[in-house]
């Protein structure tokens, strides 16, 4: 009999539970749109929060419910995006990344001037209260490594110099580095982008020039802003910046820069093909005189 | 008067002297589990107290009107889990649809304690204790609050700890197995009130 009892009892309480739970998950049904599952199985789920979101399931919400930019997670790279772009059905705008890019051409052993020689706690952070920083430039890099120390993704390097180096295959652009520069020198710039103004320096022109110890500074002298052909440079407190959004990295502006301040990584390569070029117009006006001069002769 | 000097005592009893977590060593594995951060331990300790109180109260209807009067105590255990489980599925459900904020911030703790041991001794003292029904949520409430309280206090000393200088053979769980039996010693002071 108590056999029966307790089956019974336990049968009809599993039974009675299970109802109700079924009632429940179907009364208390919560919407949820599979697509927002989907997105946080692709996100790295590392809720780094590059995206400015709390967290990988706030951003995947963000994107299904509020139509957020689906190019915001740095960790992701390339592929995520492909992954999002694909979920919500919208075409990948080709995988715009960010990478990290240094504003200062010095920093180097042999191309810093130095006002005192620094001895004091080793970062960056420390250098810059002594004194206003070992440098005598108040906005170039203090060379003490606070960004390679930041960067969890080892793209930050020295080279033989001393100066430090961006590994665009590494780098996230997740943006630790540009927040423990004490002087902001590096910010995250689309990996399309690849002409950039390497100075930060409000000094005047002169100025700037004595001071830099790679004399590389950005002298304020609007040549730049000039030669643009796509009004993407503006000279503010002597100091010249690329408006990114209108920058189609001609690279005119290097060209003409007079202290190198901007930077181009093709700049070297355009230049030789100008001197192709002009090697061939001449030849070529050279040939077509000679034609003249023999059909003159007959 | 007397009604709230018992209750008095009875909240001193389940949060300092009885403590779950450092007297009667229940639920322990939050307890060294979700003590590494402040808000989540308040988050967690939050939805102890709320499912604690609840399974108080409907074990002890399980019990009293059920398992009683059909003469088959001896299910007490399997009885219980089954509603305790049940239970906080439903209210996991029921807050996920009428209250989402709430659900965010307590909703990940609810599964982890569906069959928490902690949750099962507090539903079997109270039988055990021979509470009236009040008492018996009341108990709940109150270990649910003792939860918290020790769980708290070890987040709290835990996030100091991550910034000490520990020797590296200590660092991380050595520690903060160190840490609990400090902490269990010092609520030993607890046992010698008596009411």
């Amino acid at each position: 009999m108590i056999i029966l009892y307790s089956v019974a009892t336990l049968g009809a309480l599993g039974l009675i539970y299970g109802l109700v739970l079924a009632f429940a998950s179907k009364k208390f049904h919560v919407e949820i749109d599979p697509k927002i599952e989907k997105i946080i199985e692709e996100l790295p789920g590392a809720n780094c929060g590059a995206c400015g979101l709390a967290g990988c399931a706030a951003y995947a919400e963000a994107i299904v419910l509020h139509g957020e930019d689906i190019t915001l997670c740095a960790p992701g790279g390339d592929s995520v995006i492909k992954e999002i772009a694909s979920i919500m059905g919208i075409e990948a705008s080709s995988a715009d990344r960010k990478i990290a890019v240094i504003y200062c051409q010095s920093g180097g052993k042999d191309n810093t001037n130095l006002r005192y020689n620094y001895q004091g706690i080793s970062t960056c952070k420390a250098a810059v209260m002594v004194a206003n920083g070992p440098n005598i430039c108040n906005y170039g890099c203090v060379s003490l490594n606070d960004c390679i120390a930041a960067c969890k993704f080892d793209a930050l390097h020295l080279d033989d110099n001393g100066m430090r180096v961006v590994d665009k295959d590494k780098c996230t652009g997740c943006g630790a580095c540009g927040k423990v520069c004490p002087r902001a020198l590096i910010e995250m710039v689309s990996k399309k982008k690849r002409v950039h103004i390497l100075c930060k320096s409000l000094d005047k022109g002169a100025d700037a020039r004595k001071f830099c110890g790679n004399k590389t500074a950005c002298i304020g002298c609007m040549l730049c802003v000039k030669k643009c052909k796509f009004d993407a440079i503006r000279v503010e407190n002597n100091l010249a910046t690329i408006d990114y959004e209108k920058c189609v990295n001609c690279g005119m502006c290097a060209d003409v820069c007079p202290t190198s301040a901007i930077f181009d990584p093709l700049k070297e390569v355009r230049a030789k093909k100008r001197e192709e070029a002009k090697k061939k117009a001449a030849a070529a006006m050279k040939a077509m005189a000679e034609n003249k001069a023999t059909e003159e002769n007959k | 008067m007397e009604l709230a000097g018992r209750i008095f005592a009875m909240a001193i009893a389940a949060i300092f002297v009885q403590n779950f977590v450092l007297a009667r060593f229940l639920g322990l594995c939050p307890y060294i589990g979700v003590s590494k951060k402040l808000d989540s331990a308040l988050g967690m300790g939050m939805a102890v107290v709320f499912v604690m109180t609840l399974a108080s109260t409907f074990t002890w209807l399980i019990q009293h009107y059920l398992l009683v009067p059909l003469n088959i105590e001896f299910l007490q255990t399997i009885a219980f889990i089954l509603t305790i489980a049940s239970l906080v599925q439903f209210v996991e459900m029921v807050i996920q649809k009428t209250a989402p904020a709430l659900y965010k911030s307590l909703g990940v703790f609810l599964p982890l304690i569906t069959t928490n041991c902690a949750v099962l001794g507090v539903a079997i003292l109270n039988i055990q204790s021979e509470y009236s029904f009040i008492f018996a949520i009341l108990n709940g409430l109150f270990a649910g609050i003792g939860f918290t309280l020790v769980l708290v206090l070890m987040a709290g000393v835990r996030e100091r700890m991550e910034k000490a200088e520990v020797p590296e053979s200590m660092k991380g769980m050595p520690i903060a197995m160190i840490i609990a039996g400090g902490m269990a010693l010092a609520f030993l002071g607890f046992a010698g009130l008596q009411f």
